[in-house]
């Protein structure tokens, strides 16, 4: 085998095992934009699709001139001469220039139809949910101001409906960013971005913050929680619903919860609080938008919250002891 | 007339005060290839710490100090003082001068490029590196948010780039007053051509990150209000700023590797470069358009959909001149004698991998789709492919090409080959990848990522690519010394090239041109040897040649700004004037002692065997 | 290269263009200026964005009195004039007058510092400070780099009066003198720009 088709191959090989390797699946269900859950992330994959085989037509005409160019005119041993210097061409130069012309007209028509479409302001649709999301560091607030609740960390939408955002942030910019569901859209202080998503299938999709936002910026992930309408309204009323009696195992925890957590928690209150609000912690996917939810994680937040996520905000004045970790951890299990 | 004191220096203070651009360029090789290294150290702790998810090798913020350095190291402190090494080594040469417009300036360029990239590094030993990523996007960039390594981000940038912006100015002049007769604008090499674009770029670009550096040191150090929202500053103002001047930067990496490209394709296939007109005209069209499409980063800010499209269609319109370049190489090719020399190696393995990176550029610039693929993996492999296997490959090829004009010594083939290899298939397995990562939800500046969810593989493979690339560039570092060692012995054209640098001996004497060519046609060199002549026709009669004098204000100029910084850093105000003022004295000194250089005399100029 | 310098008799008709020196100092600082155009150009754009954020301090319209702005105009506009028969001599070679023109220029130059500075104070007894409001900030920054341009006009023009007197007008000289004048007319051009955006906009609101 001559030396430039040994060269072509030895390109295309590790290509092929890196295609074969990480094609497999085209990832998580919950996580991969190529595995699109709701009408926004459709017509985005669609997006891509169709601007991907625009620009493989044309990597494809590259390669074909490329290898036949290697492959025909290298210089064989033994041959002299200088090649014909030819100027150029006027034919194949506006050939070159009208076609990769016409093929971004193919894909920007598209793509301005659906800049605009995913635009629309959903404020005042009636039939949309509306939601408020404020970005921390580094945790996410909702806002449900049809409803008057106030959560955190854990989105629960119905699926099947728009839902409009209005997204801002308390701190630096971040991200809000559901893959599965759509493209993201930054958090900034000082100003409120809208767009809308829709989930049509139900399911836990993976949130997470997409702008660099401080040290824990890769630990700021938030849940999606896509269910059915009864299912949703169901929750609805249990959020809105008056605070369950606190168990007596649980009073001691609590007490304990009014004396160190309060001054930046809420709980049985939709109102906004500096830390998270913690109606339904105990229902939470995660804690901490990153601990699986067990009461052994719950005790290694609550010791050391730094070391969990550093330089996130919750710092105790009083450092806590192992017995009244215990005690906070039962009462915060009975906030369902 | 001869000067009496003719000021020589040699060793350590002939580097020091040296005013030629052969030397300059040597310096930012030398420095700009220190900084690939810490650069690439820095990817290489960023890839381990992301072979295996959940790691915690580098977490947090020490994480973040390591990825803004890796991307601030990369663009400011290695790719754009090696290009500025190209364009010393090579237009003076190539456009038959002496010297450049402003040798002092010259000088003064490089040590503010090297005061900024220092004073930048020794934040790692002075309470943590800079932080924010190396779009320090405000407000996390105020003193709100990050603590004094942001400053060195600052201050450092901030006197690197005024380096960058009077090396810009240099080359104007350089290339518009001093050709040698005969060469019109449409006779300069394409690298000439894309150093002088480039040029324009930097000059217009610069001020704007000068601009918004300016309001976030004020910001942080004077209690500033642009970004402070509270005051009623804006946040976006800074995206703004940085991204007026951060996407014509990355045209000012890229023309100069086009250059490049276009002098290596040409040689290597014996053939003059095919559509040169259309490719002047799609540089100065790319330079233009470099600064229409800025907010092509800002897609997810909320600029609304007329922006975003407006932009977006902007961006694809430059896909349109790049691929007319490519075709153009393409039939340069076509119908030549191609020698598979490594550094035609590493121009022949540009073309599609930067192809490669064109095709995800416009894949970008589609704003819904964007809004996933913004803040991924996907951008990441976007820009290094275009960065590395566009500006890299392309820096590599020079090097293996200008080497033997630069050191009078051949770089070692065999192990070009090897690096070639290894770097190039590091490279792909490294970042292909990644565009997959990106698509599959893992943002870009994570310092971990979660088990079980399909990224373990993808993060896996690149990592192993990165190692590969680092055995790669080891290669490259002993074929440098195992060539340093040799005698020099390079012919002045081993390559049987078309310009007009290699019609002087190599490495270049310190007059370059015994006598400055006349120039008839495009390929200037190429011309002759078709006629039959070994030399080119000189434009003038031998005579005493008049040379700049070195000078050690430039390095001291540095110094005093470099003080200044540490003076704003460390709120203690007299140690800026101090440092001020030493600057603005050199100042004054070069106003007031008038540089009357000194001559090369004929004599000196015939024992070198020139001809009367 | 040029040994004009040391040729008994007239000095050429352009001094400063005489040299391919002197013709690479004019062109470079001509793109110098071309990136100076960008940098205000750029500090014009963040006062445009941030002019109407006041949250506190007071406002435009409240704060500036355009009298004393149309005498800091008037005087600089003059030293513009001045400076153009500076560069008059010396294409006349006529070096005591353009030293004396030289110096007029920078006497207004002074003159027109000193209102601002006596502005400034005013401001900031009226609560006007730069850490008022984005707007104070972007006010104070954009109109204080143009009088640091015109300071530092001030001075390098004083020294190259000294320069001047020392050696004279020569094909060496001459260039720095002609790339002052190109300064000077520069930073003129740029208080045009200010007196409309920052002060007559900023009064009519």
């Amino acid at each position: 085998m001559n030396v430039s088709r040994r060269q072509f191959l030895w390109r295309l090989l590790p290509l092929i095992a890196v295609m074969t390797f990480v094609l497999t699946g085209c990832g998580d269900e919950t996580l991969s934009a190529l595995k699109p859950k709701g009408p926004v992330a459709h017509e985005q994959l669609f997006l891509m699709g169709l601007s991907l085989a625009v620009m493989i037509f044309v990597f494809v005409v590259v390669m074909a001139i490329y290898i036949y160019v290697l492959v025909r005119f290298r210089k064989r041993k033994g041959q002299e001469g200088i090649p014909k210097q030819v100027e150029g061409n006027h034919v194949l130069e506006i050939v070159w220039t009208v076609i990769p012309i016409i093929l971004l007209i193919i894909i920007a028509i598209p793509s301005v139809t659906a800049t605009f479409n995913q635009a629309r302001d959903l404020k005042n649709d009636k039939d949309a949910i509306h939601i408020k999301v404020t970005g921390h560091q580094f945790w996410w607030q909702f806002e449900y101001p049809d409803y008057g609740i106030v959560t955190a960390q854990d989105l629960v939408i119905p699926v099947g409906k728009k839902v409009a955002f209005e997204l801002t942030s308390a701190d630096v910019n971040h991200s809000f960013w559901i893959p599965s569901l759509g493209g993201k859209l930054d958090t900034n202080p000082g100003m409120t971005n809208t767009f809308y998503l829709q989930a049509d299938e139900p399911n836990v999709y993976k949130g997470e913050c997409a702008e660099l936002c401080g040290a824990s910026h890769a630990l700021m992930y938030f849940k999606v929680n896509a269910v059915s309408q009864a299912d949703f309204d169901q929750w609805v009323n249990k959020m809105k619903a008056p605070p369950a009696v606190v168990p007596a195992s649980a009073q001691k925890g609590e007490q304990l919860f009014k004396e160190n957590c309060m001054s930046c928690h809420s709980v049985g209150v939709n109102g906004l609080s500096f830390g998270p609000n913690l109606n339904g912690f105990a229902s939470r996917e995660k804690i901490a938008g990153i601990l699986e939810h067990n009461d052994e994680n719950l005790k290694k937040w609550l010791s050391d919250p730094q070391g969990v996520k550093p330089g996130n905000k919750m710092v105790l004045s009083n450092k806590l002891t192992p017995e009244q970790v215990d005690e906070l951890v039962k009462y915060l299990d009975t906030l369902k | 007339m001869a000067h009496a004191h003719v000021k020589r220096y040699s060793g350590i203070m002939d580097w020091l005060t040296t005013v030629d651009h052969k030397k300059i360029a040597i310096l930012y090789f030398t420095a700009g290839g220190f900084f690939f290294l810490l650069g690439g150290l820095e990817a290489l702790l960023i890839r381990l710490q992301l072979m295996y998810p959940d790691q915690h090798l580098f977490v947090g913020d020490t994480y973040n100090q390591i990825l803004t350095m890796h991307g601030t190291t990369m663009i400011f402190l290695a790719a754009m003082p090696l290009l500025f090494g190209f364009m010393n080594a090579v237009v003076p040469l190539q456009i038959g001068a002496r010297d450049v417009a402003f040798p002092f300036v010259n000088s003064l360029g490089f040590w503010l490029f090297f005061a900024g990239g220092v004073l930048m590094n020794t934040s790692w030993f002075l309470g943590g590196a800079p932080d924010a990523g190396w779009t320090g996007y405000a407000p996390l960039s105020t003193d709100a948010y990050t603590g004094r390594g942001t400053d060195f981000y600052v201050l450092g940038l901030q006197i690197a780039g005024i380096g960058t912006l009077i090396g810009g100015i240099n080359f104007l002049v350089t290339i518009v007053n001093m050709r040698a007769p005969g060469m019109t604008f449409m006779r300069m090499p394409l690298f000439t051509w894309t150093s002088f674009i480039t040029s324009t770029i930097i000059l217009f670009a610069f001020p704007a990150i000068t601009v918004g550096l300016v309001e976030l040191m004020f910001d942080r150090i004077f209690n500033g209000n642009f970004f402070e929202v509270s005051k009623g500053g804006n946040v976006v103002l800074w995206q703004h700023l940085f991204w007026i001047f951060g996407h014509p930067e990355v045209y000012i990496l890229i023309l100069p590797a086009f250059g490049i490209i276009s002098e290596v394709v040409s040689t290597f296939s014996k053939k003059r470069l095919f559509g040169y007109s259309s490719m002047v005209f799609a540089t100065i069209l790319i330079g233009f358009l470099s600064f229409m499409v800025w907010a092509h980063h800002m897609f997810t800010v909320g600029m609304g959909p007329v922006a975003n499209a407006i932009f977006g269609i902007a961006t694809m319109t430059i896909a349109v001149p790049t691929g007319v370049k490519i075709f153009n190489w393409l039939f340069t090719l076509w119908g030549g004698q191609i020698r598979f020399t490594t550094a035609n190696l590493w121009a022949i393995g540009f073309i599609p991998t930067f192809v490669i990176g064109g095709m995800t550029g416009v894949m970008l610039a589609v704003p819904p789709a964007d809004y996933q693929y913004h803040d991924s993996y996907f951008v990441i492999a976007h820009f290094h492919y275009v960065i590395v296997g566009g500006l890299i490959f392309s820096v590599f090829a020079g090097l293996y090409y200008w080497w033997p004009k630069m050191f009078g010594r051949l770089l070692n083939e065999g192990l070009g080959k090897l690096h070639f290899w290894t770097f190039f298939i590091g490279f792909h397995l490294c970042f292909f990848p990644q565009h997959f990562l990106g698509l599959m939800g893992m943002p870009r500046r994570y310092f971990t990522f979660m088990p079980g969810e399909g990224l373990d593989e993808g993060n896996f493979l690149s990592t192993i690519g990165a190692l590969l690339m680092g055995v790669g560039t080891i290669v490259l570092l002993v074929n440098i010394v195992a060539t340093s060692v040799k005698k020099p012995h390079a012919a002045a054209d081993p390559w049987d090239a078309r310009t007009l640098e290699w019609s002087i001996p190599s490495p270049a004497p310190e007059y370059n041109f015994k006598q400055t060519p006349l120039v008839r046609g495009l390929d200037a060199f190429w011309k002759e040897k078709m006629a039959g002549n070994k030399e080119m026709t000189p434009a003038e009669p031998l005579g005493p040649i008049h040379m700049p004098s070195p000078s050690i204000l430039p390095f001291i100029m540095s110094i005093g700004l470099f003080i200044a910084g540490y003076g704003f850093m460390y709120r203690t105000f007299v140690v800026s004037i101090i440092g001020i003022g030493i600057t603005l004295i050199c100042m004054l000194l070069r106003s007031v002692f008038d540089d009357h250089g000194f001559h090369i005399e004929v004599e000196e100029l015939q024992d070198k065997g020139a001809k009367a | 290269m040029s040994t004009a310098h040391h040729a008994a008799g007239a000095l050429p008709h352009e001094p400063e263009k005489a040299t391919l020196e002197g013709k690479n100092k004019i062109l470079g600082f001509w793109f110098f200026l071309g990136g100076e155009t960008v940098l205000f150009g750029t500090l014009f754009a963040t006062f445009i964005a941030l002019r109407n954020q006041v949250p506190e301090g007071p406002t435009a319209q409240e704060l500036f009195n355009l009298s004393t702005v149309a005498l800091s105009t008037f005087i600089l506009l003059t030293s513009s004039l001045t400076s153009v028969l500076a560069t008059m001599a010396l294409h006349r070679h006529k070096l005591n007058a353009l030293l004396g023109w030289m110096a007029v220029t920078v006497l207004f130059g002074l003159a027109f510092l000193g209102l601002e500075i006596y502005e400034f104070t005013e401001y900031v007894s009226e609560g006007h400070t730069f850490t008022s409001s984005a707007f104070s900030t972007s006010f104070y920054t954009l109109v204080g780099f143009h009088g640091g341009h015109v300071l530092f006009g001030v001075i390098w023009i004083t020294l190259l009066i000294l320069q001047g007197m020392k050696k004279g007008l020569t094909v060496v000289t001459a260039p720095k003198f002609y790339v002052a004048g190109l300064y000077w007319h520069f930073i003129d051009v740029v208080w045009v720009f200010i007196f409309t955006v920052v002060y007559l906009m900023g009064k009519v609101g």
